[in-house]
């Protein structure tokens, strides 16, 4: 079973190439089943177009390590939230320019005031929200008015 | 027009309409106002895609027949088998008319969603706690847009009174609830929707009153009953473009 995480450790998201499925908490469980290996994941938005190629990769890289039969199931409850991405995900994310979820989902009214998001590159607080969605689902576009760069916000949900 | 048990039922009414509202946002491809208008208007579309994509999965699997699935759904009933909402069928006309549709149905969305937690039905649960996360979003985002046009210029106040005028008589088709609704309420199958028209009335009109723009009397029915596949005559112009790969080559894929 260690070694089967350390696989899944490896599986990228395809949109976001420096973070792990397991990083961003989609990999909801992993057990043997039967003789076969069961793999539960769940969607980070529900039309999110990686999921089926985030589907494959994991049976994929679990095939090539030798993990023959194995089952991916996919599982809308509970529904992903940003909380599930772990603390190594979110270095990654800003490493890599995205600015990471601030806050808990649960917390998040929607009357709730916008938080402050950390400009990736500076981390200057004096950022400005320039359009509430981005290239992919999961983020917002953002900008900052110190080093007047333009970054990706990962989103709050 | 072919019915289903009174679930199927209204598992095609969300799926579809999700699906039809995702299609209008589409229409916006390559011409919104804003590059980021339209990143936004096709996120909220895809979100919405998903979403009809689990209704609809559940539908096909209650309907029981090998040979219907989402896609089949979604791509091989015509018009009367539609069970959309009248309100998200309407045409796109300016931007401003696309948000007022579009925050008329995250409104209806929000609050079904909310009450459809407390559904007995596991699947519905599921389905809805997932979809009220983005749908919140999505609402966040349309209510701000009619309180800036709104509370705007003299032109943008004028075209978004205009966009709730020209929409607002598909709300009576959007907040009735049908009596098999109510019995699926009644027996706990469905959580309690059946106080959707007093919390979509008391919602919109807040944020109607805060964009000063007036909030027009409950609109009454008219012959169109969505329910019952009679819907307006966009619905099928629409379909025509968005069926059109899989009528014209069936079961294609890339």
């Amino acid at each position: 079973m260690p070694l089967a995480h350390s696989v899944l450790a490896n599986v990228m998201d395809p949109e976001v190439p420096v973070v792990s499925v397991v990083d961003l908490g989609i990999v909801r469980g992993l057990s043997w089943r039967e003789g076969h290996l069961h793999v539960l994941i769940t969607p980070t938005y529900s039309g999110c177009p990686a999921t089926e190629v985030i589907e494959t990769s994991i049976r994929d890289a679990l095939v090539q390590s030798g993990f023959v039969s194995t089952q991916v199931e996919q599982r809308l409850d509970p529904a992903w939230t940003t909380d599930w991405i772990t603390d190594e995900g979110r270095e990654k994310l800003k490493a890599y320019g995205i600015s990471p979820p601030v806050g808990s989902a649960d917390k998040r009214s929607l009357t709730a005031e916008k938080p402050v998001v950390l400009c990736p590159i500076c981390d200057s607080k004096n950022t400005l929200q320039i359009s509430e969605f981005g290239s992919t689902a999961c983020k917002a576009l953002y900008r900052c008015n110190d080093c007047l760069e333009p970054f990706d916000y990962f989103k709050c949900i | 027009m072919k019915k289903y048990d009174e679930l199927t039922e209204f598992l095609l009414r969300m799926g579809d309409s999700a699906l039809i509202q995702a299609q209008r946002l589409c229409e916006w491809t390559g011409k919104a106002p804003a590059l980021e208008e339209e990143l936004a208007l096709m996120n909220v579309g895809l979100d919405l895609v998903g979403q009809a994509r689990n209704w609809l999965e559940y539908a096909a699997e209650r309907i029981g027949d090998e040979a219907i699935d989402a896609d089949v759904l979604a791509y091989r009933r015509d018009e009367r088998n539609y069970r959309n909402v009248l309100m998200v069928e309407q045409p796109n006309g300016d931007f401003a008319v696309t948000m007022a549709k579009q925050f008329f149905y995250d409104v209806w969305q929000y609050h079904m969603l909310t009450q459809l937690r407390g559904s007995s039905d596991e699947r519905v649960v599921a389905i809805a706690m997932k979809s009220l996360k983005e749908v919140t979003y999505h609402l966040r985002r349309s209510s701000e847009w009619v309180e800036r046009l709104g509370d705007g210029t003299e032109e943008s106040h004028r075209r978004m009174a205009d966009a709730v005028d020209s929409v607002w008589r598909f709300s009576y088709d959007l907040l009735l609830v049908s009596d098999e609704e109510a019995a699926l309420c009644a027996d706990k199958t469905l959580g309690d929707i059946t106080q959707i028209a007093d919390q979509w009335q008391s919602m919109v009109a807040r944020v109607l009153a805060a964009s000063t723009l007036e909030v027009p009397a409950p609109a009454e029915p008219f012959y169109l009953n969505s329910r019952n596949g009679v819907h307006s005559e966009c619905l099928g112009i629409l379909l025509a473009e968005m069926q059109f790969l899989q009528r014209a080559h069936p079961d294609a894929s890339w």
